[in-house]
């Protein structure tokens, strides 16, 4: 089973076919010019992730909350975090860097305030 | 009509403004002021909620919040006076800096030295000259993003992008992880103007098509937008007959490119690049006016907010010598966009400048594998040899000052050439 | 719903403006319906702000005779409303031997009309007046007092200046059917109910041969004119000064390149015949045809500033004249059709004899004293410094500066919500103001109107419109549009 994705490392976008087994394990990467893309490769193709960021409402304020995931989350559940966020009943005050929900999903990744709102 | 004398003032509190405004202070000087016409203090990036900033200055991904609160914060720690919800109405000559505010009505503020930071606004609509009605649901990308970041409204439900620029392609995700529908990103040019990162993780994540070599050739919808036409363009960015694809839409989204906002600096008469729509400047970021110094959006279009930083406080530094009376001797080598290259700056270096002077420019195009190469005459300076260097990604070369010593010429050449 | 009154106008657009206020000077109950949500938006807000001299019309017609007298009128019209009036003069040029006749053929007419000062200019002296013009000129025929305005705002300027002494306009009323009962009432329904009136006014633009054509046996036939345009920056010194005319035809006056009263410059319009009025959509063809000939009056032309496109309907009629005046076979109602190039001109003087014919038909008095109009402040960006620190000294809303390339306050914002006949749209603010009227288009300050509009009207924000009918700015909160996310299966909701 191959796969073709495009390297994100730099302005180059190298085009890497990756070959992968039955199961989805990671075999080889050809088409990247150097190992960041490699490292890349196999990381998107196994396990993607990425940081996720949003804006959800806060009572007693006009501008919403932005949060941002600590630390990139399976891609698969970019869907089922925004859900859970929808859920979430926010009042004000908010400081920037606080936890708003820890260990969002176990995903291990919390959800963090990006500004403040007094 | 207040007037006040201030040694060093700054115009902007993005991420420009601040930069400088840290430099001038961390220089020493004492009487200094920063107005913004927004009412805090950040600029753009207050509305820039995603992540990929400061991976250069701060080696660690911020969102746009973050980046500027990193500054503010610096700001405040050093006692730098920051005016906001203020409007400056014109820049003379003279740095006579006239500017309104609720709070301080209208006020004459008289520097020894101006700093300009005002960033850049969206091309809009009418700079593309798309036919069609004029109904509700066009917008820049960057009102959207006002609109959804900031206020907590969302333009619409079914959204189509034109222009592949990042703040577009930033704007689909956005829109999508937020409940809209974005139904393709149209871009008339054959490659895409934004990061191949944004390209894979704003648009293929969500199956966003991007339709390379199209544009929006009518747009529908009495009131409000109902749908659009896109149509393919040949090489001449001429639509093709017989191509038209219709798109049932709400929203249309303009990022079609950036513009900086230099009508207070055509009024105190600088003079203006061509190439760049920002200031002419030389490597200390003064402009054709003496003690006017520019730098971030406003002199040139920055992709990354890194470089805006970079500059803007190297722009402080400058003008913090000027008030102190630093001032360098007026012979300078003009610099000179060769093949390939678009929009240097800076566009004057000082014939005896004895600091580093880093190069910025677009290349014209996409170039795989080549060199850009800097002249005087047949001398070459330096070279720097690069994989690819694309329109969207702004490039940088610095060159010492011993390379610019008895050079015969004065004019330098920035070319790019293929291996 | 039942409303009463002595006089009905149909049309809110410069005619019906200009009728509504002569009426408010008679003692007479005055409504003014229009299908739209605000005034002006018709024709009257799209099209070239040009009081025409007079010369191109032919002697002896209709249009000859108001646009001469409506043209003469403007200046004091102007001053007494406060509103721009620049007599930047005409040219009408000629760019070969042949055009040279219908120029001097057009200045023979415009002295048959009574237009004062016309000359022929010659090739030298032209390009001494507008250096960037086409070489080739030949010659051109002066127009001295041919003048600038702004359509939309004087019909504000009237509107405000009608409700201010009674009349009342009433918005989004379609003309559902109209009948002239039994008793002499005209009857017209909307979509809201039923007006009974003595006396029917058509000033319904580009509906008037609808309208007439209910009413009367003789039939009218009206042709729907586009006419596409750019509208360039404004800019420290433009590259003309003068309104610039090719030689007309057939089809009207011609790419014409103009200054505005607010200094940017106009290029257009196009003449296309088309079926739909409302059909007010640009196209490419339209707007490479206005490029193209105004290329012709300016060979080094620049688009690089363009601000926007936009195109307007004229109401043209077949018989190629405006028909003013009392129906012939229907007693009581009066009426302004085919108000096409020059109706801005005219509608002064149309809307004075229209008056006055009615006030003779109804026997009304003119009232002892009209309430006069307050001329609303100066704008902000054309106050000295000295007047500037006073209005925010007094009102700290002029120091909220919301439009910043038309440099435009919060306070004249709130004020051009207030007025009598408020702005109630962003587009209703954009054309009092002319916030959003610049470079960015509202890029920056969309928001912030918006914002404004719902404070001062308590509309909720997700109601605000740009314009008319659905043309809603925003379609959701964030957090309704996260749980619609979330209420549904995939991502394709």
């Amino acid at each position: 089973m191959t796969q073709v994705i495009t390297c994100i490392n730099c302005p180059v976008g190298c085009r890497m076919t990756v070959l992968l087994s039955d199961d989805g394990e990671f075999l080889s990467v050809t088409g990247n010019t150097c190992p960041r893309g490699a490292s890349y490769a196999r990381q998107e193709c196994t396990l993607p992730k990425r940081v996720i960021t949003a804006v959800i409402p806060v009572e007693g304020s006009r501008t919403p909350l932005s949060v941002k995931t600590s630390c990139p989350i399976p891609k698969a559940m970019i869907y089922q975090i925004m859900g859970k966020l929808s859920t979430l009943h926010l009042h004000t005050p908010v400081t920037s860097g606080q936890v708003i929900v820890r260990d969002i999903l176990q995903t291990g990744a919390d959800i963090i305030a990006t500004r403040s709102i007094p | 009509m207040t007037i006040r004398n201030v040694d060093v003032l700054v115009i902007g509190a993005g991420p420009a403004g601040l930069a400088a405004a840290i430099a001038v202070r961390e220089a020493g000087i004492q009487s200094l002021l920063v107005i913004d016409r927004e009412k805090e203090p950040g600029g753009i990036l207050r509305q820039c909620i995603h992540n990929g900033f400061g991976l250069h200055r701060f080696q660690e991904e911020l969102t746009g919040p973050e980046y500027a609160q990193r500054d503010i914060d610096k700001a405040h720690e050093l006692n730098i006076p920051i005016e906001c919800s203020t409007m400056v109405l014109s820049v003379s000559a003279g740095r006579c800096v006239t500017c309104v505010s609720a709070a301080h009505g209208l006020q004459c503020i008289q520097a020894k030295a101006v700093i300009l930071a005002m960033g850049c606004r969206e091309r809009p609509r009418g700079a593309l000259c798309t036919p069609g009605t004029r109904c509700a649901g066009i917008y820049s990308a960057g009102t959207a993003q006002r609109f959804v970041n900031l206020e907590g409204y969302m333009p619409g439900k079914r959204v189509v992008i034109l222009g592949s620029g990042d703040i577009g392609l930033i704007m689909a995700r956005r829109m999508t992880l937020q409940g809209a529908k974005v139904l393709a990103c149209v871009e008339i040019m054959p490659f895409s103007s934004g990061l191949n990162r944004n390209i894979v993780q704003c648009l293929q994540d969500y199956g966003i098509p991007l339709l390379l070599s199209h544009t929006v050739t009518d747009i529908q919808g009495l009131n409000r937008l109902e749908g659009i036409t896109v149509s393919e363009v040949d090489e001449n960015r001429n639509p093709v007959p017989g191509t038209e694809k219709h798109f049932d839409c709400d929203t249309l989204l303009l990022s079609c490119g950036l513009i900086p906002e230099n009508e207070l600096s055509l009024g105190a008469g600088v003079i203006l690049s061509s190439a760049t729509s920002g200031a002419v400047v030389d490597e200390t970021f003064e402009t054709s006016v003496p003690g006017i110094f520019a730098c971030g959006n406003v002199l040139h279009v920055h992709d990354l907010v890194d470089h805006v930083s970079e500059e803007s406080y190297k722009a402080g530094l400058s003008a913090a010598a000027f008030v102190q009376d630093r001032q360098a001797d007026c012979l300078y080598f003009s610099v000179r966009d060769g093949s390939g290259v678009r929009g240097t700056v800076p566009q004057k270096i000082h014939r005896n400048v004895n600091a580093p002077v880093t190069l910025m420019f677009r290349p014209a195009g996409v170039y795989r594998n080549s060199s850009v190469v800097v002249e005087c005459g047949k001398t070459e300076l330096c070279r720097k040899k690069a994989m690819i260097f694309t329109p969207g990604e702004m490039s940088l070369i610095t060159l010492k000052p011993d390379m610019l010593t008895s050079l015969e010429s004065d004019t330098l050449t920035v070319r790019i050439e293929r291996n | 719903m039942k409303t009463k009154s002595d006089v009905l106008v149909i049309g809110a657009g410069i005619t019906g403006c200009a009728v509504a206020r002569e009426l408010s000077g008679y003692n007479a109950s005055v409504i003014v319906l229009e299908k739209e949500n605000d005034l002006a938006e018709g024709a009257t807000k799209a099209n070239s702000g040009i009081v025409h001299a007079g010369y191109d019309a032919v002697p002896g017609s209709r249009k000859a005779v108001y646009n001469v007298r409506g043209a003469s009128m403007y200046p004091d019209l102007c001053a007494s409303l406060g509103l721009p009036y620049q007599q930047c003069g005409a040219l009408v040029i000629a760019l070969n031997e042949q055009d040279r006749q219908t120029v001097e053929m057009l200045r023979d007419r415009g002295e048959k009309n009574g237009v004062p000062g016309l000359r022929i200019l010659e090739h030298n002296e032209l390009l001494t007046l507008e250096p960037v013009m086409n070489p080739q000129v030949v010659c051109a025929l002066y127009v001295p007092t041919s003048a600038l305005i702004s359509p939309y705002e004087t019909a504000y300027a009237m509107a405000d200046h009608a409700a201010l002494n009674g009349v009342s306009f009433i918005f989004n009323q379609t003309v559902l059917s109209v009948q002239r009962n039994p008793d002499g009432l005209f009857s017209v329904r909307t979509p809201s109910g039923e007006y009974l009136s003595r006396v029917l006014v058509n000033c319904a633009g580009t509906s008037g041969a609808l309208l007439h054509n209910q009413l009367s046996a003789d039939k009218l036939e009206m042709v729907y004119r586009r006419g596409q345009y750019y509208l360039l920056d404004h800019e420290k010194k433009l590259p003309f000064t003068h309104t610039v005319f090719q030689c007309p035809s057939a089809m009207g006056k011609g790419v014409l390149v103009t200054p505005t009263v607010h200094g940017n410059l106009l290029l257009g319009p196009t003449a296309e015949d088309i079926d739909d009025p409302m059909d007010t959509a640009t196209t490419a063809e339209g707007l490479q045809e206005v490029f193209r000939k105004a290329a012709l009056t300016w060979p080094g032309i620049s688009i690089r500033t363009n601000i926007t496109n936009f195109s307007g309907v004229r109401a043209h009629l077949t018989t190629d004249d405006f028909i003013i005046g009392p129906c012939s076979d229907c007693p009581g109602f009066f009426e302004a059709i085919g108000i096409e190039s020059p109706g801005l001109s005219s509608a002064p003087a149309i809307a004075k004899d229209l008056a006055s014919m009615i006030a003779d038909e109804l026997g009304l008095q003119t009232k002892e004293k009209m309430i006069p109009y307050t001329v609303p402040a100066l704008a902000f960006r054309d106050m000295s410094a000295e007047e500037k620190a006073r209005a925010v000294a007094r009102d700290p809303a002029y120091g909220n500066i919301v439009c910043r390339c038309e440099t435009v306050t919060e306070a004249e914002i709130r004020a051009a919500i207030r007025r009598p006949v408020g702005a109630r749209t962003i587009d209703g603010v954009k054309r009092r103001t002319r916030a959003g009227m610049g470079r960015c288009q509202g890029g920056f300050c969309l928001p912030r109107v918006a914002d404004i509009l719902s404070e001062e009207t308590r509309i909720p924000l997700l109601e605000i419109k740009k314009g008319n009918g659905n043309s809603f700015i925003l379609s959701g909160t964030v957090e309704s549009f996260l749980k619609r996310g979330a209420d549904c299966d995939d991502s394709e909701c």
